[in-house]
């Protein structure tokens, strides 16, 4: 008796596990394929499934981008540095959930990990400050043989297609974050496909985003293989820009040099991958290359007077 | 006005030659229609909309679709030049390909149909006019009557006529029937000939699907060539359901009198994924026959852009984009 009533004292309790979804528009729906895959850890244990997105989830995450792209290239850099800012703060709060899961990701140590989540945190931060800077390193007023003022400033380009980080010390989730912040500090709007055997910070980050004062649609989350998903961005003509950071680099399809091939197409800007993606270290400082890659310069040329 | 209906009708009638002889005849004919089940309608209208249409399937309705367009511009700001772009969009959908296939008509209101008959010239390409003070229909006959005139000697192949939804609600069928009749009159051209007439109901201010029902068999009595959902103007357009309901209502009304009446939804239609389920619809609901831009059209703008860039993926592997299709 006394051991039922023990056992009536301490239930069990079930674990509640998290259904991890696609983030799109703002919103979170499951696969348009309505499939999951199994995403393990580092040592191959079960860690939750992910939605197998499809070469459709990234045509509507496409057309969630386009639609968002007016309205966000449209604010001030003020204030998108202040929502990146505001996004920072939200990923303060939830530190440790995102130190676990990339310490799964990665096998690496709970420490290593809230040292590279910290670190994804500062960086976003970084390129927060970059928003309202950037027109002054990258525009300016030129010199011209002739009575005009002649002034160029950038502007975003548009939709860009993230093939988000693969491999290297800190990819899944400071190399995610290097890859995104600075694409939207400029006024574009992504699609990210997220890294296809570690998609959980990306998917977690999505949720990051919707509860900060980023606008719908501005950064688009989709898990799934990367083979069904970057050729479907490479190829895409309502894609302006490619950062191919996790595309495999050896020959063949739905290699870097392939996407390459179909992004020209269209004439998109990209992002080659790194030779040896495994031998980066993403916590070395970015430099501005990422944050100048999808810029457009606009020249005006306007008349001095008599 | 009993003998215009049963001329209306003609020697085929199905015996309802004498159902608009009076107000309180055609009261009761339209009243004693069966009662809609809404529940039933739409859940089959949203079943109709579940088919999983790929591939070559996929390529022949959208060619289907777009030869089946009413490619309309009803803005108080319609220029002539917008118009006569337009035409160049109907005549050329897609530059990239010249196989893709013309629209079925350019529709747009009575001040421009000139202007759309000269730019279309040489194509089979309708021009389709709204008429009787569109789309709000608040005008006295004599000015509707005269729009309608106007329109028809301007050279417009189709009319499109609203119906007085203030005098349907109000239970006077005889005078909406009777105006009907008065606009198809206004439709015959001098060499014996006649501009289509359509005939919109403005679904979205009927209330009820009883209405909806009532008004198509109004309309086919009165003699109307087509009957159309809705005008794109007020909130609630084109709906599954609704343009079910007519479409049922075209095909007893076929097999009661023998005379095939078309249908045309319009407004909100904006997909190609709506376009299909219409589609899936009609061939379900009336078959093979009415699928041809003669019987069946969609009113809509913005949908051929979606159907182009839809062709575009299919003949290319890639997903097309705005930047690849005309602004309108």
């Amino acid at each position: 008796m006394s051991d039922i009533a023990s056992r009536l004292d301490a239930p069990a309790r079930i674990q509640v596990s998290k259904t991890y979804k696609l983030y799109v528009g703002g919103k979170f729906p499951r696969s348009e394929s309505g499939r999951v895959y199994e995403v393990t850890d580092s040592k191959g244990q079960w860690l939750a499934n992910a939605p197998l997105g499809t070469r459709k989830d990234a045509r509507d995450a496409v057309v969630a981008a386009r639609a968002a792209v007016k309205g966000w290239s449209g604010t001030t850099a003020y204030n998108r540095g202040q929502v990146l800012y505001r996004v920072a703060e939200m990923l303060q709060g939830r530190r440790e959930q995102f130190a676990a899961e990339v310490a799964t990701a990665e096998g690496i140590s709970g420490k290593k990990a809230a040292a590279l989540v910290d670190a994804a945190i500062d960086r976003w931060v970084w390129y927060a400050g970059w928003t309202d800077k950037v027109a002054q390193i990258a525009g300016g007023a030129n010199p011209v043989a002739g009575p005009y003022f002649n002034l160029s400033t950038p502007e975003p380009s548009g939709v860009v297609g993230v093939v988000a980080p693969q491999s290297g010390y800190g990819f899944s989730f400071l190399g995610l974050v290097s890859a995104i912040a600075p694409v939207i500090a400029t006024g574009n709007t992504v699609v990210v496909a997220a890294a296809a055997d570690a998609p959980l910070p990306a998917l977690s980050l999505g949720e990051v985003l919707a509860t900060s004062d980023l606008p719908g649609g501005v950064v688009n989350v989709i898990s799934g293989r990367t083979a069904d998903i970057a050729p479907t961005l490479a190829s895409h003509q309502d894609v302006n820009g490619l950062d191919l950071s996790g595309a495999i680099a050896a020959e063949g399809p739905g290699s870097a040099t392939e996407l390459e091939a179909a992004a020209a197409d269209t004439l998109k800007r990209v992002i080659r991958p790194a030779l040896d993606q495994a031998a980066l270290d993403w916590t070395n400082a970015p430099g501005t290359e990422r944050l100048l890659s999808f810029l457009e310069t606009k020249t005006v040329w306007h008349p001095m007077g008599i | 006005m009993s003998t215009v209906a049963a001329n209306a009708l003609g020697a085929a009638g199905g015996g309802l030659q004498d159902v608009a002889a009076s107000e309180a005849s055609l009261r009761r004919f339209l009243h004693g229609l069966p009662g809609v089940d809404a529940v039933g309608l739409e859940a089959r209208a949203a079943s109709l909309g579940t088919r999983s249409i790929k591939t070559t399937a996929k390529a022949y309705a959208i060619d289907l679709a777009i030869s089946m367009i009413d490619l309309t511009t009803l803005e108080g700001a319609d220029t002539v030049g917008k118009v006569r772009a337009l035409c160049t969009k109907a005549r050329n959908p897609d530059p990239s390909d010249p196989g893709a296939p013309r629209v079925a008509a350019i529709c747009v209101y009575p001040d421009m149909v000139a202007t759309a008959k000269a730019a279309l010239e040489g194509t089979d390409i309708q021009v389709a006019s709204v008429a009787t003070a569109f789309p709000a229909g608040r005008a006295a006959l004599p000015v509707k009557l005269a729009d309608t005139a106007d329109a028809v000697a301007a050279g417009a192949d189709e009319i499109d006529m609203v119906i007085d939804r203030g005098a349907f609600l109000s239970g006077r069928y005889l005078d909406v029937f009777n105006e009907i009749v008065a606009v198809k009159e206004a439709c015959k051209r001098p060499d014996g000939t006649a501009a289509h007439l359509k005939v919109i109901f403005e679904t979205g201010e009927l209330q009820t699907y009883d209405n909806v029902r009532r008004a198509s068999w109004l309309a086919m009595l009165a003699g109307a060539d087509f009957i159309k959902t809705s005008t794109g103007k007020v909130a609630v357009n084109a709906t599954p359901p609704v343009t079910l309901l007519m479409l049922e209502a075209v095909r007893d009304f076929k097999a009661q009198t023998g005379i095939q009446v078309g249908v045309k939804p319009a407004g909100g239609i904006k997909t190609t994924k709506d376009a299909m389920k219409y589609l899936v619809m009609v061939n379900e609901t009336l078959g093979d026959d009415w699928l041809t831009p003669h019987w069946f059209r969609f009113g809509a703008s913005s949908l051929l852009n979606d159907l182009l860039m839809q062709r575009q993926k299919l003949t290319t592997g890639r997903y097309s984009g705005p930047d690849y299709v005309t602004v309108d």
